[in-house]
């Protein structure tokens, strides 16, 4: 393998190129059309309700940033910021211990039904989690979960289980059989081994499936609409919508609101851009 | 590392008690069932269990309160006012196959075309990888409520089209009923296109240049090169890829929920599955009903993975599995 990639290294003269005029004009053609929509939204924050009326595709003008304050000043939208990331974080951190413990299990020790049960989880991906979401309401509602966020937090460990435990085993399958002898023989058991040494070896796996999970946290929108009713427990999606529905005319508001909205988003993708696309890739290849 | 370093500058010894064969097994199962119980519990009780449940309500008619009483049997799927005899929910049944099809041709296509020309190392391709993504990271609700403000009737798209000359064109993106689900194909296209092509980028990245060489020394054209060695060497990508695409269609719901009215999907022009199901189950406490939907829903993604992995996947996934443990 180091062979053939000192090979295809070697072979490609100029590693990095212009490439060709048609691969400039197609790669911008895709991301214009990618973020054009986006970029629209936020313009449209600072323009006011009747700017954007008579010119639906103008640009600002004066440029107004009093709506955007205002939407800042907003209790409501703090409120659901803090409410998404309460739930997302929390969901994030149980994914992640739930599935790394269970991952290890089903890529290191060897037992019967070893297979069976890899398999019991892999049944979570065959169907969209939306199927159950009227009876897992009612479950909710009888646990009396309803109308909190740890009944939107629960039922979101369990979704990410199957893909967090699917990507994490063969990375964890991967650590050599020696390495758990040396550690045996030290006189760690298979415990130890798992928190001494797997874990702070696996950081760049935990983070990929921690990642992956906050994303499909955060943008969740079918599960909160069910169980959290109480608006004062809402998540930032469902704040946009409550929003959109209840300043139907105010366009201008509801670009800012949702511009806002996207933000903490954009922000932390430009960050995890890697861990997500390798997590997303990573998940298809296992 | 430090926990490591730590664990091996103790001074080698044995095990401090070395317990019996059986004792070691029984301990074995102790930590089997203390660290996969957890996720099996949460796992069987949210995501396994209310499939049971859906499948026991949706044989009786049910208001949500106490146990159900009133067995209807198959009533809520056949019957005279079963979910099958009811043309609102046959119509979310044909949207939901617009969707997954529309999603599968469109998508499929344009991802890979745009990944043969993309597929070189050009200045700015991280900066091109992230914005490509957006889409992708940006929740349903949000931008399901973005592009129903620029489809808005005398909106941005409208303005636009206009200023092109392509006035004629316009209709009612979000208000003619046999427009609407095409609008929200074309949402999801461009929300989930993305994903595709950087999901096939990773694939050719993997595939080795000494292929395509060779072949360019036998003298093959650019377009031989694909049809005959990239593509096919594509090909697990984009079966994984169809099988995530066909599942994500067939539970549609958030953008539909937010840039359809209500009323427009209620006539069928733009509902699917999911979104008829929390109409009827949750907001009309039609639970036994809804829970029939669920059923089909389920049976439906069921039946689709399970063929698709027999017959489509099976080759990928054990390939997979063997390059993952090596």
């Amino acid at each position: 393998m180091a062979a053939t990639t000192a090979l295809s290294s070697a072979s490609r003269r100029r590693p990095v190129t212009w490439g060709t005029p048609l691969t400039y004009v197609l790669a911008l053609a895709v991301a214009a059309i990618s973020i054009a929509p986006v970029v629209y939204a936020i313009l449209g924050g600072f323009r006011t309700t009747g700017q954007l009326a008579a010119d639906p595709a103008g640009l600002p003008h004066p440029w107004v940033w009093g709506t955007y304050a205002s939407v800042l000043k907003q209790p409501t939208f703090w409120h659901e910021l803090l409410n998404s990331t309460i739930i997302a974080v929390s969901t994030t951190i149980g994914v992640v211990v739930l599935g790394v413990c269970a991952a290890y299990v089903l890529a290191r020790y060897k037992f019967r039904g070893r297979e069976g049960l890899y398999i019991y989880f892999t049944l979570g991906l065959l169907f969209p989690a939306a199927a159950g979401i009227l009876p897992l309401y009612l479950l909710l509602r009888d646990l009396h979960l309803a109308d909190t966020h740890l009944g939107v937090i629960i039922p979101q460990v369990a979704f990410q289980l199957p893909i967090t435990i699917v990507i994490l085993r063969p990375f964890l399958a991967a650590f050599p059989a020696e390495l758990e002898d040396a550690a045996y023989i030290d006189g760690t058991g298979r415990l130890g081994f798992f928190w001494r040494i797997v874990l702070p070896l696996s950081r760049a796996a935990l983070v990929t499936v921690a990642v992956l999970a906050f994303v499909a946290s955060w943008n969740a929108f079918l599960l909160p609409l069910l169980v959290l009713q109480n608006e004062s427990l809402h998540t930032l999606p469902l704040g946009v919508q409550n929003f959109s529905a209840e300043h139907s005319q105010d366009t201008a508001g509801i670009l800012a609101f949702t511009s806002l909205g996207m933000m903490p988003a954009l922000l932390f993708f430009s960050f995890a851009e890697r861990q997500i696309v390798g997590g997303i890739q990573g998940a298809v290849k296992g | 590392m430090s926990l490591a370093g730590r664990a091996q500058a103790r001074p080698a010894r044995l095990p401090p008690h070395v317990p019996g064969r059986a004792a070691r097994t029984r301990h074995k199962w102790y930590e089997i069932i203390l660290l996969t119980g957890p996720a099996v519990i949460v796992f069987t009780l949210f995501v396994l269990t209310p499939i049971g449940f859906a499948a026991y309500y949706s044989l009786y008619k049910w208001s949500g309160y106490g146990w159900p009483t009133e067995f209807r049997g198959l009533d809520n799927y056949i019957g005279p006012f079963g979910a099958f005899r009811d043309a609102i929910f046959r119509d979310a049944l044909r949207n939901n196959a617009i969707i997954l099809v529309g999603s599968l041709v469109i998508q499929g296509p344009l991802a890979i075309g745009m990944a043969l020309l993309l597929n070189r190392r050009f200045r700015g391709r991280a900066v091109f990888r992230l914005l490509v993504f957006v889409p992708y990271v940006l929740a349903e609700v949000m931008i399901g409520i973005m592009w129903q403000l620029i489809l808005q009737p005398n909106g941005t798209a409208d303005a636009i089209l206009t200023n092109l000359g392509l006035g004629h064109l316009i209709t009612g993106w979000l208000g003619n009923l046999n427009v609407v689900i095409w609008t929200m194909l074309l949402i999801l296209t461009w929300k989930y296109t993305g994903f595709a092509l950087i999901l096939f980028l990773a694939g050719l990245a993997n595939i080795p240049v000494e292929l395509t060489e060779a072949a360019a020394i036998d003298g093959a054209s650019w377009w031989q090169i694909q049809r005959h060695i990239t593509i096919p060497l594509l090909g697990s990508t984009i079966r994984i890829w169809m099988f995530l695409s066909m599942i994500g269609s067939l539970q549609v719901f958030d953008v539909i929920w937010v840039a359809s009215t209500p009323a427009v999907r209620s006539l069928g022009a733009s509902n699917t599955m999911a979104t008829y199901m929390v109409d009827h189950g949750f907001n009309e406490r039609e639970w036994g009903y809804g829970n029939a939907v669920a059923v089909i829903l389920f049976a439906i993604s069921f039946l689709a993975a399970l063929l698709f992995q027999r017959f489509v996947l099976r080759r990928d996934i054990d390939g997979a599995q063997t390059q993952g443990v090596t």
